[in-house]
């Protein structure tokens, strides 16, 4: 046991505490779901091979901490077996994390765990200079605090008014957070700055008559850093309506990545660094 | 000026009391006939008429108070 490898460990997601030959192991999870039967896998290894708790990390993530160096193989297998595999640590894409979107939250507007089984598929461990972390929230009311991620996405929705089926009841005029919808009663008259509308989807979800419907779309926030720096992701593109085309901005923006940043330098500082104004004319190209 | 059948303040409670205040209310009534609720601005605006769609009632008519409220006729079963 002369010869360990800790960044190899550390890579397959072992981390290292201060406690000899002690590992962490941190697991992997898409969108924060587990089934019942990877945390019974969880549970057996935690009391077998750990001390039997585990840790939720802020990232919805699970740890495993205690097990020892020597159990490594042994705890591998068990959870392979049940199921489980390992987190990503180190200088590549970590956990993709999501809310539970629309299919479950009446806010919702988009698929957030399709969408971060997707990320996971293409994007999940890639290696980078650095830690890149992806959040994807499902609307405005960003539980998943999208702009804390190098790479956020938000759900929108642009909406459209169909006069034919609108009773002027005045509910999206009274619940529209920016007052971009006006509604002229008397007259049976409505009018919508669509310019200044932040795609939050209320007077969609609001209406009763469903006369406001919409696009569902996609905000994306690059940048944002909540650690040893805090900074707030930035939103340099228009609302995406595609999954083809935000694919298309990802593969960009991590290609981007790999070429400009320095090893160990998170990917605001790269932005800091050789210019933000460079990553948004490459992006702007595949809209 | 009275405009509903039965007229309902739930500005005096929160969420989730705002609800079941509203709902109370609406059994009392009818199909047809129109409930006149009113409520705070912020969540209850946001929230109260879009479980009232969820339960097959139609808002029809939107006020706001000007102070802080808004004044909402429902109608019962308008969407079923």
């Amino acid at each position: 046991m002369s010869e360990v490898n800790y960044k190899e460990l550390k890579k397959g997601g072992f981390m290292k505490q201060i406690q000899k030959d002690r590992f962490s192991m941190r697991l992997k999870l898409v969108g924060g779901q587990l089934s019942v039967e990877q945390l019974n896998t969880i549970q057996d290894v935690a009391q077998k091979y750990g001390q039997g708790y585990v840790h939720l990390t802020s990232r919805q993530g699970v740890e495993i901490p205690f097990i020892k160096l020597a159990d490594i193989d042994e705890v591998k297998k068990a959870l392979a077996v049940g199921g489980v595999q390992l987190g990503a640590c180190g200088p590549r894409v970590r956990t993709i994390t999501a809310c539970q979107g629309t299919n479950i939250c009446p806010a919702g507007l988009i698929d957030t765990s399709a969408l971060a089984k997707e990320f996971d598929q293409k994007y999940g461990g890639r290696e980078l200079p650095h830690k890149f972390k992806f959040g994807i929230t499902g609307c405005r009311n960003n539980c998943l605090k999208a702009e804390e991620n190098d790479f956020g996405v938000k759900g929108g929705v642009l909406p459209a008014w169909a006069e034919s089926v609108c009773n002027f009841c005045g509910l999206c005029e009274a619940v529209c957070p920016t007052k971009v919808i006006a509604v002229d009663k008397g007259n049976k008259q409505l009018a919508f700055d669509k310019e200044n509308c932040i795609y939050c989807g209320k007077c969609v979800k609001a209406c009763p008559v469903s006369a406001w419907t919409g696009e569902s779309g996609f905000i994306v926030s690059l940048g944002g850093l909540y650690g040893n720096r805090i900074a707030v992701g930035q939103n340099l593109l228009p609302i995406i309506f595609s999954t083809e085309v935000l694919h298309r901005v990802i593969e960009i923006t991590l290609a981007f990545f790999t070429k400009h940043g320095k090893q160990g330098e998170r990917f605001a500082n790269t932005l800091d660094r050789v210019g933000w104004e460079l990553l948004k004319k490459e992006l702007v190209a595949v809209l | 000026m009275k405009k509903g059948d039965l007229f309902v303040d739930i500005t005096d409670v929160v969420c989730p009391i705002t609800f079941v205040k509203a709902k109370v209310g609406m059994e009392e009534l009818q199909d047809g006939q129109v409930l006149e609720i009113k409520m705070n601005e912020g969540e209850p605006i946001l929230n109260v008429p879009r479980s009232f769609k969820e339960e097959g009632h139609k808002v029809i008519e939107v006020t706001n108070n000007g102070d802080g409220t808004y004044t909402v006729l429902v109608e019962k079963g308008g969407l079923l």
